[in-house]
């Protein structure tokens, strides 16, 4: 029996009594460890503020930065976290603390921390420092005062300070630590929290406990909590089920475990096709996507997920549990209508297979956002196309943004099933899309220009090769 | 001995380990109470029923704040306008409100709390846009004219003239740290706030009458701020306000720090303005006149809208003689939040308007922009004189301009876009150059004014404390430097302290960049007034005349006598010299009347321009900065490092506001982007990619400033201007350079987009 959260912070161990399971990792670190080092810049995992470092041997690479300000304090049960007081040692600046320093990388400082720890990560994963990967390795930590090319020659230069004695990497969790398991929830604060670590377990649970939330990487669940000020009763933490992050690869194509981590899928996905691989790593932030999971991107059914279009044209698959019992659906036919899945009570997503592209086949994906990086699309659309002797023979468009789910244009694929992959042809096709949607404005697009861009998509996937990009997508992909 | 150095940020080494404290960094105090705003959810509504009891009986809760437990005035307007209630009275005039404030043990029971209350409105006509606010005239205050020569008589005989609009969109802060204040009660009802403000003098002054206090009550210190950007100049009062509020209904400490969403809707942005101009001009592009009509949403209360607009006025001939002028300017009341000071106090709005301008004759001419801009700048053959009668007696615009176009290859790079976007049917460039003239000095002549501190500690250690406040921007650094070049000491030796109404009274807000200018002067001051004293002692001491002490590299030298400076100042303190100081200062010859808008407003300009290159894909609009070139003058540079931090951290802000960032309130008045995840502003790979910025070398003030150095905070902002022109300049190709792209700001990929397609479709009718 077990009623504490156990993990190494900054070197040493503490034991956390029977927490609220829904207690942030920043709160508990400002509010009950006076460190207050780590800011409250948004308080959904948008700003960075709030970055920590979590070691863990059974990742790659091991550092993996963190926005505590959504991670709820059991899921770091045996890990080694670094908050920013853990940095420097003995008054002794670390090399990525100095190069701030010295090239003039902090202003008001609120912010400061936070680029301290994603690039302390990356320093510890013996991380390049050219500007596209910094890019991405900065993208989730907002500055508004430098405009970020200090703090980018300083990140550039922190090889080059002496190395400092750094916080040692815990040994591998998962042993002996987490016993929070179903057996013996955590119950803080009248909730209950439960840890599965097998399927079954998890199956059973889950079975007994329908009402329970499931908590993946917590980047969409946690800000129920920080802003909706929801109360989360009963948890279960998917994160330790042994082999739900998983993914394999064969000749009929990839299962996705829906445990795993966008950061975990990028180079898989981006192996199936590059623009896919582009649209992993647009998604969120390198903190983001340490922590979310395809799965959830899935299962929570927004309707502006950006992995379901893209899945969704390749023809992928979900495979739904429940109760020992599994079932295997088109993922299309997972969202039904504005927060309705095709999901029962005390079933979840299992796993998601895609189905490796045959090589007569065309695929892309394009998101179109106010913001390239770190954003959240105004429009995604993704495009599938197979051709034999020159006609169509199987085709799927999917978007995101256009309706109240993910969802495919029918009528625009019905215009060119059966008939030549033409100019003209595509031109009825992008007309056609005005019959499959009827979207909303809001504030990240109006109704016209997402049809319109919709349907420019479309033609820019015609354009294949041709096709125009920004100087900016050049090196990704 | 750090005079014109590099010195690092004196906070930097406690922002990378944390350990530099903001007011929610600050050990709770025993009893603290936490804070939580219970906001209106309509835009413009009279409160029929106002149920708190659920409020009040939820767990942890202390007390519940509304107006009345206010038992002075229920205002916090920065002009005395009276028309910026703590807490709503019967009625809403913006979604965001404050109608009433929780008190609670922690800060998950406040939030809790809020929650639980029950108001029923009953709608009025809200007033949302400035179109609205148009028909509907409700002017803030009478429209204001500012005019030069005959602009009527002059567009008459123009060869060309051109009528045309424009839009340009507000700006949230986002400021990294929200707003955020603690007050900690004291006896006699005293009160001490800690506050996230750029005006502690005005926020002590407005909790006085609140609480029916006098000022020498309340005490207001500021360490630093995580931000500010003229958000915190009148905005943080509100806050600190409730606060004090909660501490003099319980007695107790109390802290509110606004959560971000809170703060977002609650809190005022930059004005967004409606741009009329006509304008009149020759075969070379040169105009003879102007009409140019500004039009802003101010929100629900006056705040500084009217300095703001007015500095949109003094802007909008931006480095150009515009021969003759007439520019109206209206401020519109709405049913929207009140907008407030942003970094360029409304001249961002005046100079992309006259920028707009310069690439609509360019276009209308078939002129590379540039010769247009060139041909209309200030100079000396009686083209020096601004609209409101200033004359521009310290222009180097032309030559940064020569500086920047040589540097940047300007010339050869607009041949190379003309020729790129020849041969790509779907991504284009653009390509600009435009140049920044900032007028320095508060338009308010008044405020010119500060008050600094150093006291001398008889180990020779200083204590330095002035009437501005740190946001970030280095001002600490810099007058500390100023301090130990005046006393000839390590850097180290001068120690930084919070801003303290205890310390320098009555100070003007830390705003209109002049904190360098005013409270550097006045450190100076004071530094020299202690020095003064010493030389005295040390050349009585040595038998010579003051004028040959010297004071150099941590000595003092005086006849034939040299002390350390640590030994005089301990001599002196043996002979009952005073080692404390006060030092005064307030910008000379300036004026303004403000009834003709004529005057000398401005101490001087500071002068800048920037080259921006950029890459629109015609299809979606998705834009993209390719590479930035700068020259921007900042005097004789106090500390080149800080300086180019504002220049480069200052143009990226700018560049947010005119492309990503984008303020969208619904029909109903209630802002939809109101965090992180709907509001845009730049992330890491959108700084431009190729980014040189350079101090203009030839700088130094023709004014007697602080070591004849330049204001920087807000001018760079401005030079963001040219990325919106390149993008116009991109788009522009669509309709080969012969029609001015309609497109406003901010330049989203939905507003480029609808650009494009306008001028797509122009060409096929």
């Amino acid at each position: 029996m077990r009623d504490t959260v156990s993990f190494t912070l900054n070197g040493k161990t503490v034991e956390v009594q029977n927490p609220d399971p829904t207690l942030t990792l920043l709160n508990w670190l400002r509010q009950t460890r006076s460190l207050t080092g780590t800011k409250e810049g948004c308080a959904e995992g948008d700003c960075g503020a709030c970055t920590v470092v979590i070691g863990d041997p059974d990742r790659t690479p091991h550092w993996q930065a963190l926005n505590a300000c959504i991670a709820f304090l059991p899921t770091l049960d045996g890990k080694t976290v670094i908050s920013v007081e853990g940095v420097a040692k003995d008054s002794k600046l670390h090399p990525v603390q100095r190069a701030l320093v010295e090239h003039h990388g902090s202003q008001c400082g609120f912010c400061t921390p936070g680029f301290v720890m994603s690039l302390y990560a990356h320093y510890r994963n013996d991380g390049a420092v050219d500007e596209e990967t910094l890019n991405d390795v900065l993208a989730g930590n907002l500055c508004r005062c430098t405009g970020y090319s200090p703090i980018i020659r300083a990140a550039k230069a922190m090889y080059d300070y002496p190395k400092i004695e750094d916080i040692a990497l815990a040994e591998s969790a998962k042993q002996d630590t987490l016993a929070l398991s179903m057996t013996c929830p955590l119950t803080g604060a009248g909730k209950k929290y439960f840890a599965p670590q097998s399927l079954d377990e998890l199956a059973a649970l889950y079975a007994d406990h329908p009402e329970a939330t499931i908590l993946a990487g917590g980047t969409d669940v946690g800000l129920w909590v920080t802003k909706k000020h929801a109360v989360l009763e009963t948890l279960i933490d998917i994160g330790r089920v042994v082999g739900f992050a998983k993914i394999s690869q064969d000749k009929s194509g990839l299962t996705i475990g829906a445990g795993t981590s966008y950061a975990a899928a990028h180079a898989a996905l981006g192996n199936l096709h590059p623009t896919l691989g582009e649209m992993a790593r647009r998604i969120g932030s390198t903190q983001i996507r340490n922590a979310g999971t395809i799965g959830g991107n899935i299962a929570n059914g927004s309707p502006i997920g950006d992995m379901p279009p893209p899945l969704i044209a390749l023809g992928a698959e979900l495979v739904l549990h429940k109760n020992n019992t599994c079932r295997r659906i088109a993922l299309e036919d997972y969202f039904i209508a504005y927060g309705q899945q095709d999901r029962t009570r005390g079933e979840f997503v299992e796993s998601i297979f895609v189905p490796a592209p045959d090589p007569a086949t065309r695929f892309a994906v394009y998101k179109i956002s106010k913001r390239f990086d770190q954003d959240i699309s105004a429009l995604c659309g993704a495009f599938f196309v197979c051709m034999k002797d020159e006609k169509v023979t199987e085709v799927r468009f999917a978007f995101g943004g256009m309706a109240a789910i993910p969802a495919r244009a029918k009528t625009a694929e019905a215009a060119l099933i059966g008939k030549e992959w033409s100019e003209n042809n595509i031109r009825t096709a992008m007309s056609a899309l005005a019959q499959d949607f009827t979207p909303l404005s809001d504030m990240r697009a109006s109704a016209d220009y997402r049809l319109n861009a919709a349907q420019n998509l479309l033609w820019k996937f015609y354009l294949g090769e041709d096709a125009p990009y920004l100087a900016r997508e050049m090196h990704h992909g | 001995m750090a005079k014109f150095q590099s010195v690092p940020h004196d906070s930097a080494h406690k922002h990378v380990t944390g350990e530099a404290i903001y007011v929610d960094d600050l050990p709770c105090p025993p009893g603290l109470l936490h804070l939580q705003p219970g906001l209106s959810t309509r835009a413009h509504a009279k409160i029929t029923k106002l149920d708190l009891s659920a409020v009040r009986a939820a767990p942890g809760v202390v007390c519940v704040l509304t107006a009345k437990d206010i038992p002075g005035t229920n205002d916090v307007s920065p002009t005395g306008t009276g028309d910026d209630p703590v807490f709503a009275v019967d009625e809403v005039v913006y979604a965001g409100q404050a109608i009433f404030a929780v008190a609670a043990t922690c800060l998950a029971a406040a939030r809790h709390a809020a929650a639980l209350a029950i108001i029923e409105y009953e709608d009025l006509p809200a007033i949302l846009t400035i179109s609205e606010a148009r028909a509907a005239k409700t002017d803030l205050e009478p429209e204001q004219i500012m005019f030069m020569g005959s602009t009527e008589e002059a567009l008459r005989f123009a060869q060309h003239t051109l009528t045309g609009n424009f839009r340009v969109g507000g700006q949230d802060h986002f400021y990294l740290e929200s707003q955020a204040a603690e007050c900690i009660p004291g006896e006699d009802g005293d009160m001490t706030l800690t506050s996230s403000t750029q005006h502690p003098s005005e926020v002590q002054h407005l909790i006085a009458h609140l609480l029916n206090k006098q000022s020498h009550d309340v005490r207001i210190l500021v360490r630093r701020m995580g931000g500010g950007f003229g958000g915190k100049e009148t905005q943080a009062a509100l806050i600190a306000a409730m606060t004090a509020l909660a501490t003099h209904k319980t007695g107790r400490p109390a802290r509110l720090v606004l959560d971000r969403d809170d703060d977002m809707v609650m809190t005022g942005k930059r004005h967004d303005f409606e741009i009329d101009y006509k304008v009149g001009f020759d075969d070379t592009g040169r105009l003879s006149g102007i009409f140019l009509d500004l039009a802003s949403r101010c929100g629900c209360s006056m705040d500084l809208s009217a300095a703001i607009n007015d500095r949109a006025m003094f802007h909008a001939d931006n480095a150009y003689f515009l021969n003759n002028a007439d520019i109206t300017s209206r401020r519109f009341r709405t049913n929207t939040v009140s907008n407030t000071a942003f970094r360029g106090f409304g001249g961002p709005q005046g100079m992309i308007a006259i920028e707009r301008v310069m690439d609509a004759i360019a276009l209308h001419l078939g002129k590379d922009p540039l010769d247009v801009r060139k041909v209309n700048l200030y100079n000396k053959m009686g083209r020096d004189f601004t609209p409101y009668g200033q004359r521009v007696m310290d222009n180097v615009a032309p030559q940064i301009i020569e500086d920047l176009e040589r540097r940047a290859d300007y010339t050869a790079r607009r041949e190379a876009v003309r020729v790129f976007n020849d041969s790509h049917k779907y991504v284009r460039r653009g390509i600009a150059l435009t140049p920044v003239k900032f007028g320095i000095s508060f338009t308010t002549t008044f405020l010119n004014q500060a008050g600094a501190l150093v006291h001398v500690y008889t180990d020779g250690s200083v204590h330095l404390n002035h009437g501005g406040t740190e946001m970030g921007q280095g001002l600490n650094t810099k007058i500390a430097q100023i301090v130990a070049e005046e006393f000839q000491i390590d850097f180290g030796k001068v120690k930084i302290t919070a801003t303290d109404t205890d310390k320098v009274p009555n100070t003007s807000a830390t705003a209109a960049s002049s904190g360098t200018d005013l409270n550097g002067m006045a450190a100076q001051r004071a530094a020299q007034t202690i020095k003064t004293r010493l030389a005295d002692f040390a050349a009585k001491d040595a038998g010579c005349v003051s004028t040959d002490v010297v004071f150099k590299h941590g000595h003092v030298r005086a006849g034939t006598k040299n002390w350390t400076f640590e030994a005089l100042v301990k001599a002196a303190y043996l002979a009952c010299i005073s080692l404390s100081g006060a030092g005064f200062y307030a910008t000379p010859d300036i004026h303004y009347d403000r009834k003709k808008h004529t005057g000398k407003p401005f101490y001087y300009y500071a002068y800048g321009a920037a080259i921006s290159e950029v890459e629109v894909d015609l299809l979606t609009g998705e834009s993209k900065i390719l590479r930035v070139d700068i020259v921007h003058d900042v005097g004789k540079s106090l500390n080149p490092a800080l300086d180019i931090g504002q220049i480069e951290g200052g143009f990226v802000q700018g560049a947010g506001w005119l492309t990503s960032e984008e303020l969208v309130f619904d029909d109903q008045g209630v802002l939809r982007t109101h965090a992180p995840s709907t509001y845009k502003i730049p992330a890491c790979s959108d700084r431009p990619p190729v980014f040189n910025v350079t101090l203009y070398e030839d700088g130094e003030n023709s004014e007697e400033t602080i070591h004849k150095s330049k204001a920087v905070g807000e001018p760079p902002l401005m030079l963001a201007i040219s990325v919106f022109s390149a993008i116009t300049d991109a788009v522009a190709s669509v309709g080969n350079y012969k029609t001015l792209p309609d497109l406003h700001a901010p330049a989203t990929p939905e507003a480029i987009f609808r650009a494009v397609t306008a001028l797509q479709e122009g060409a096929e009718t």
